[in-house]
Formats: C-alpha cells, structure tokens, sequence
C-alpha cells in the first residue's frame, strides 16, 4: 500500500475528527464509572437492564433495573453529552433491589447499568437502543 | 420551578406486615437538561430536581441521584417491604433550594 | 397454484390484509383496557359515511409499539392525566367578574361526560358549528366575565383533558348531518384536499397509508379521539388544531391557525372519521 504523505495526514485529521466528540463523552463516562467503582473489576452478572430495543422518541425512554441485593445501580447514557441517568441507592426498607423511571437519550446508543452487590463486587449490564427518528416533525 | 410543581405518589391503603408492596411517583417538573437553546441562541441554564427520597418511619427506603437525562414529569416505581403500620415520606430536591414533600400512611391489614 | 392454495387456507380478504399490515403494527391483538376498568374500543367497523374509503377505523393507540401503549395503560403511568387533574382544580377555581367558578353553574365535572365524545357540535343561538374550545370560552366570557383563552393555550388543554377524562370509554359520536352538514362537507373537502409544495391531502397519508412507515415511524390513521394528547415528543398535552398545523406545515403549505373556522370544520369531519372508537383523552403518544 502506498500512501503519501499527504493521504496520511488526511486519514489521521479525518480519524481524531470523527473521534473528538465521543471521545470525551466516554471520558466523561469513564470517570462516572470510576468514581462509583473506585476501580474495581465489573463482573458480568448480577445486574439485569431492561429498556426498549428500539425507543419511538428519545425524550422519554423506560428503563428498569434489577440486581438482587445490591446496595446501589448507577444508569448511564453512553451517547449522551451527559452520560449520568441515575443512581439508585437502596435502603433497609427496600422491597427489592430493583426500580424503573424514565429516561432522555440523544440518539442511538449504549445503555449501561452497574450495580454495587451485596459483597462489595461490582456487575454490568449493557443494552443498545436505538432511537428512531420521527415520521414527521409535527 | 417552585410554581406548579405537584407531586403524585401510589401507594396500597394497607398491607401484610413484611410485605413488599409497589410505590409509583410522578412529579410535575421541566427537568430543563441545560443541553438546550432558546430561539436567541443562548443556553437555557438547568434547573433539573436531583434527588429523590423516600423513608418508611424514618428509615430509607431508596435515595435517587437523578440527572440531567431524567424525562420530563420524573417518574419512579420500586418496591418497599412494610414491616408496621406507619407513614411514607417522599422528597424531592430541586436545583433552586426548592423542596418538594408528600407522605402517604398505609395500614396494616 | 400456491396463492390458491393460501386463498383456500385463508380466504383472499385475510390474505390482502396480512400482506397490507404484517410490517406495521407492534401487537396488533393488543386490547387497551385502562386501569383494569374502562374497555376501550380502538378497533371497529367504520361509520356509514365512509363506506367508499375504509372498512375498519383504528386509534392512534394501535400503532404505537408496546412500552408507548403500557404508558396509557394506568392514569399512574400516564403523564397526560397531571393536566387533567390541573383542569380539575381550574373546574373549581373562581375567575372573572361574576366571581364563578365552573363548579357553580356544573354539578361536578361528571356531568358533562357526554360532552367530549359529541363535539364539535351545532350551537343553535350562535349558529355556528362549535368545538369544546369555543364552547368553554363562551362560558369563560358570557357566563363568568372571565378573559377569553387563547386557542389551543395550557388552560384550555387541561379543561379539555379533564372533560375527555370524564368521557373516557364512551364512543365518538359526532352529528354530521342537520345544520352542521356544510361545516362537515367543508372539512371534508379540505380533508381530500391536497396541499402545499409535497402535494399531501390529509387522505395520503392518514387513508392510503396508514400502517405504513413514514421514516421511522408508523402512520396511523390520524384519529382524534384520544386528543388532547401527552406526546413522547414534546412531553407536554397538545391540542387537535395544533397537531393539525404541524400536519400542514409538513406537507409545506401555509397553515390554518388553531381556531380558524377551517380547522374547526376539518376537526368535525375528523372526529367524524372515529364516530365509533372510545374518547381516551388523554392519551399518550410518541
């Protein structure tokens, strides 16, 4: 393959382009993650996510979570400016360790849930959604 | 946001003592994201509710951090166990200072 | 021949709508039944006066996919009903220079459940062809000396959505015959009309295509009778003349305002087009 110096530079702008904006909203969400984990390695099960497949309007999207035990679930919108949904902390009284709201997503994307269980450990759960764009603007 | 904000809650009149009942909660509220812009172009600034509460006799039942991404008219359903006749309080913290509080009594049955 | 052998198997009628509809709908045998009481019909057959077009009339409600629909399943779940239970407290609420309240001339808002499902209607004394709209507006300024509301308004939405709460499960009934039959004819015709720079009448869409997708999203048949209407979109109730200008506004013509005696007369035959389905205001769609 021959590339000159010219098509390199060009692909390598194209690439940090296409990868700016994301790039810091992951940040963003690596941090939420961080400080809810302090670190910690996320285990696979425990949690469960439910949300739609394909969501008829991102304003107003149900989301439920569930993980037996845990003592906290944190929602997050991978895609969105802001990926922070929600955190739920249960307390003594908690009839079970699992709530549903609703939520704004800004288009397509990742939804992330990470429980705290009950031993400390941490899980994730992951779902896409993707977010149709309406018939008409009325 | 402190006008026309109205909480609405469901809770079961009465129930067994140690039982698990469902609770619903609906706020009236924008929850302006801060995300958007007015037809001059300038930033709408947030004003979301962050946090949600709700105890059964003083002991907690779910604490919620809520942000900007929580739809308009904010709505939660969980569940509480009911160990003795006694009083829901549910709480909501606006950005503005505002605190918005319902309570609900249930029996035991 | 195989599509004689499925023509046998089913019938030709069956097979056609099969064909038609398979793509469009979520759960097409789901049944809408709010808070476990009031049955609501949003499937029937069509009224007399539209024998030449559609067979079958279907609500908004059906072509909604399930998480939409389970949200008009509990007035809890349902984010409509908090402008509802404002138009409650507005019933109750004194305004204008008689010092009235709705409350003092209505026995409870009970008393007008028969009102949502026969408007808009023939109001002798005024001959004119009213919506609910102009009828609580001649009771805002002739009964109770109170400033008129603007079309459409928040006010107005909430009145409108607590008189479709009271009516609730009861089936359109709209008269499109008597005095009130030009005004019909007229809405009628704009209905057939086409208009703007896409050359789009009502019919194109809400008639021919229904079911089909438009974008992302499936058209439904452009019923009214769950108006006024808790959108997904724009998380607030919206009004039928409203929706009606955002239709015409995306077919790209010139609009009619919220009001106008065009909208009036295109909202009589539209909700003559339901005559039949349940009044399931406030509904809630995307």
């Amino acid at each position: 393959m021959n590339l000159t110096r010219r098509d390199a530079l060009a692909l390598g702008l194209g690439a940090t382009a296409a990868s700016l904006l994301p790039m810091r909203a992951t940040a963003a969400a690596d941090d939420a993650i961080a400080a809810f984990t302090v670190g910690a390695e996320l285990g696979s099960s425990g949690v469960t996510l439910t949300a739609p497949e394909i969501a008829e309007n991102g304003n107003t999207v149900p989301v439920s979570v569930d993980a037996p035990g845990a003592t906290a679930i944190m929602i997050l919108a991978m895609g969105n400016p802001t990926p922070g949904v929600a955190t739920f902390n249960f307390g003594a009284l908690a009839g079970s360790q699992s709530a549903s709201t609703r939520m704004r997503l800004a288009g397509t994307q990742d939804v992330v849930a990470i429980a705290k269980l009950a031993d400390g450990s941490f899980a994730k759960a992951s779902s896409t959604v993707k977010v149709t764009i309406g018939g008409c603007g009325g | 946001m402190a006008s026309g904000v109205k909480p609405r809650v469901k809770v079961p009149k009465s129930a067994a003592a140690g039982e698990t009942i469902t609770i619903k909660t609906l706020i009236s509220h924008k929850m302006e994201s801060g995300q958007r812009k007015d037809n001059d172009g300038n930033v709408i600034p947030r004003s979301i509710i962050n946090r949600f509460t709700c105890d059964f006799n003083d002991q907690s039942v779910i604490d919620v951090k809520m942000e900007a991404a929580i739809s308009t008219n904010p709505y939660f359903e969980f569940d509480a166990m009911v160990p003795e006749a006694g009083e829901f309080k549910f709480t909501w913290y606006d950005d503005d200072g505002d605190v918005y509080e319902t309570t609900k009594a249930i029996a035991i049955a | 021949m195989k599509m004689n052998l499925l023509s046998t198997v089913f019938g030709t009628a069956a097979v056609s709508a099969l064909l038609v509809t398979a793509p469009a709908f979520a759960d097409e045998e789901a049944e809408l039944v709010v808070n476990d009481e009031i049955n609501m019909v949003t499937k029937t057959a069509a009224p007399a006066h539209m024998a030449d077009s559609l067979d079958e009339i279907l609500s908004g409600w059906r072509f909604r996919s399930d998480e939409t629909q389970a949200m008009q399943l509990d007035d809890f779940d349902n984010p409509g009903m908090l402008g509802a239970e404002e138009g409650l407290a507005q019933f109750e609420t004194v305004m204008g220079t008689q010092e009235k309240s709705c409350a003092d001339c209505h026995d409870g808002p009970e008393s007008l459940s028969t009102v949502r499902a026969t408007y808009p209607k023939w109001n002798e004394g005024a001959g004119e062809v009213r919506t609910m709209q102009m009828q609580i507006n001649d009771c805002l300024t002739n009964q109770m000396g109170a400033e008129a509301e603007k079309y459409d308004s928040t006010k107005m939405i909430n009145f409108e959505a607590m008189l479709a709460m009271v009516a609730r499960g009861t089936p359109v009934n709209v008269a499109i015959d008597g005095p009130a039959q030009s005004t019909w004819e007229q809405g009628k015709e704009m209905y057939y009309a086409r208009t703007g720079q896409l050359e789009l009448s009502c019919a194109n869409c809400h008639e021919d295509n229904y079911g089909n997708m438009i974008r992302a999203d499936h058209l439904s048949q452009g019923q009214i009778n769950g108006f006024p209407t808790y959108r997904l979109k724009n998380a607030k109730l919206n009004g039928t003349h409203s929706r009606f200008k955002g239709c015409v506004r995306d077919t790209r013509a010139e609009t009619y305002s919220p009001g106008s005696p065009e909208f009036v007369a295109l909202e009589l035959y539209v909700a003559s087009r339901g005559n039949g389905l349940s009044v399931e205001g406030p509904s809630v769609r995307n």
